[in-house]
């Protein structure tokens, strides 16, 4: 235990450091979605009516954007193999990097999305099942993100694969978050989304380290 | 203490090494030599457990590794071609994190002790950016005296250290042996460390000319 959080430390004093990559992702989060009013025009019933799907859709886009470094640099120099013959076993490295990518990345994402949300002119009571929705799903983001960063290491253009084979899987987290918000704006139920969305971060916490351990292993042949 | 026998590794479905056996007594070393490509570094990640033998065994005090993976990566060090300098954190950073990673201790005092060893005491508070190969290099070496293990794991660990610095590495390995703890090495030969076994691995090439996998057995 102490040394899983060392190394989620070890990647938060990392990332903070560079500071750019997850500054970025939030000023990508809030570009694509400052696109939107751009691109359909003001009239508020359009946007209010998208609002949800375009600020989920962004917020899938912007943490893809991040998870090709996820192991990237670790392999590239070295560290991976000696995080492999550490004391921590690999799928809880795996597990340590994803909440390190989850509080650089995810979190940013959250704090950012009310903002957004008053920009599209959602309705007012669908802010706080956003935050929530967004709370249970981009833990699953970055959990089944982990997966195919995993995946692509030592590959050429690693970035475009990455894309191809996370964002089918962030499908289904996309569909309940978006139905969520909007039951909550159109005054339905929305407990049974959250709760879907509740039940993937469970499926993908169990499984997600032990598939990304597996794609580590992989690379280290 | 560590052994392996009749080790054959298979890279790219290309025999690298076949029917390869080691001894090493406690205090003992193994310094690989041979031509490129002729399996040091193939053979060095074998025994962390980094590559699977495609046949044979590595047995640690009679107990196959591949058993416990987590367990034996505890008992070794590995120095690779990478040296896993983060190049935002110090060094001191650096050799804090593989220390206590595996454990070891974490104090100030005790990693700068580690940094000494190599005489990298100075390179404590420098970022991993500004440092060079070698003072990398250095870096990287603290860490294997920082937290100790029995078996250290040396893949060319000489590449970019300057002359001073491979006679403090040669005094670091002595006194690992004394203590008990055994190295492998693979090198072009500029250390020469006492009652150390070479093993040339160009003799243990694939007898077959193409040296496709278990040809010897067809």
């Amino acid at each position: 235990m102490g040394q899983f959080i060392f190394l989620i430390r070890r990647d938060l004093s990392l990332a903070f450091r560079q500071g750019m990559d997850s500054v970025m992702v939030v000023v990508f989060f809030v570009i694509a979605v400052v696109l939107f009013p751009f691109g359909v025009g003001p009239e508020p019933g359009v946007l209010e009516r998208i609002s949800a799907g375009v600020i989920w859709v962004a917020a899938l886009l912007a943490a893809m954007l991040s998870l090709e470094r996820l192991f990237q640099t670790d392999y590239e120099d070295g560290s991976l193999e000696l995080l492999a013959l550490s004391s921590l076993p690999m799928e809880v490295t795996v597990l340590a990097k994803v909440v390190a990518h989850w509080i650089t990345t995810g979190l940013p994402l959250i704090v950012a999305a009310p903002v957004l949300a008053v920009l599209m002119q959602m309705d007012a009571g669908g802010f706080g099942v956003l935050i929530l929705a967004l709370l249970l799903g981009t833990p699953s983001l970055s959990l089944i993100g982990a997966v195919g960063a995993a995946l692509i290491l030592g590959s050429r253009r690693g970035g475009v694969l990455l894309s191809l084979l996370v964002l089918p899987l962030y499908i289904p987290v996309l569909i309940f978050g978006v139905s969520a918000v909007d039951g909550a704006i159109g005054g339905y139920e929305y407990q049974a989304q959250l709760m879907i969305l509740g039940g993937f971060f469970a499926g993908s916490l169990a499984l997600a380290p032990f598939a990304g351990a597996a794609g580590l292993r992989q690379s280290l042949e | 203490m560590f052994q392996g026998k009749n080790l054959t590794c298979v890279r790219g479905e290309r025999i690298v090494f076949q029917d390869l056996n080691f001894d090493l007594a406690e205090g003992g070393a193994l310094v690989l030599i041979g031509p490129n490509g002729a399996g040091k570094s193939s053979l060095l990640r074998l025994m962390a457990g980094l590559l699977a033998p495609a046949e044979g065994s590595l047995l640690w005090k009679g107990e196959n590794t591949l058993d416990d993976f987590d367990e034996h990566a505890l008992r070794l060090h590995y120095v690779g071609h990478h040296d896993a300098v983060k190049p935002v954190l110090t060094g001191l950073e650096n050799v804090r994190f593989w220390s206590g990673v595996r454990g070891g201790k974490i104090d100030d005092e005790h990693i700068l002790g580690a940094l000494d060893a190599f005489d990298a005491g100075r390179l404590a508070d420098v970022a991993g950016r500004f440092l060079s190969a070698g003072q990398k290099r250095r870096v990287n070496l603290a860490r294997i005296i920082a937290a100790p293990a029995p078996l250290w794991l040396l893949d060319e660990p000489t590449t970019a250290l300057d002359r001073a610095s491979i006679g403090l590495l040669d005094t670091a390995i002595r006194k690992h042996r004394e203590s008990g703890g055994a190295v492998v090495l693979s090198t072009h030969a500029d250390i020469d460390l006492d009652a150390a076994t070479v093993m040339d691995l160009a003799d243990f090439a694939a007898t077959h000319p193409l040296g496709y996998p278990f040809a010897g057995a067809a």
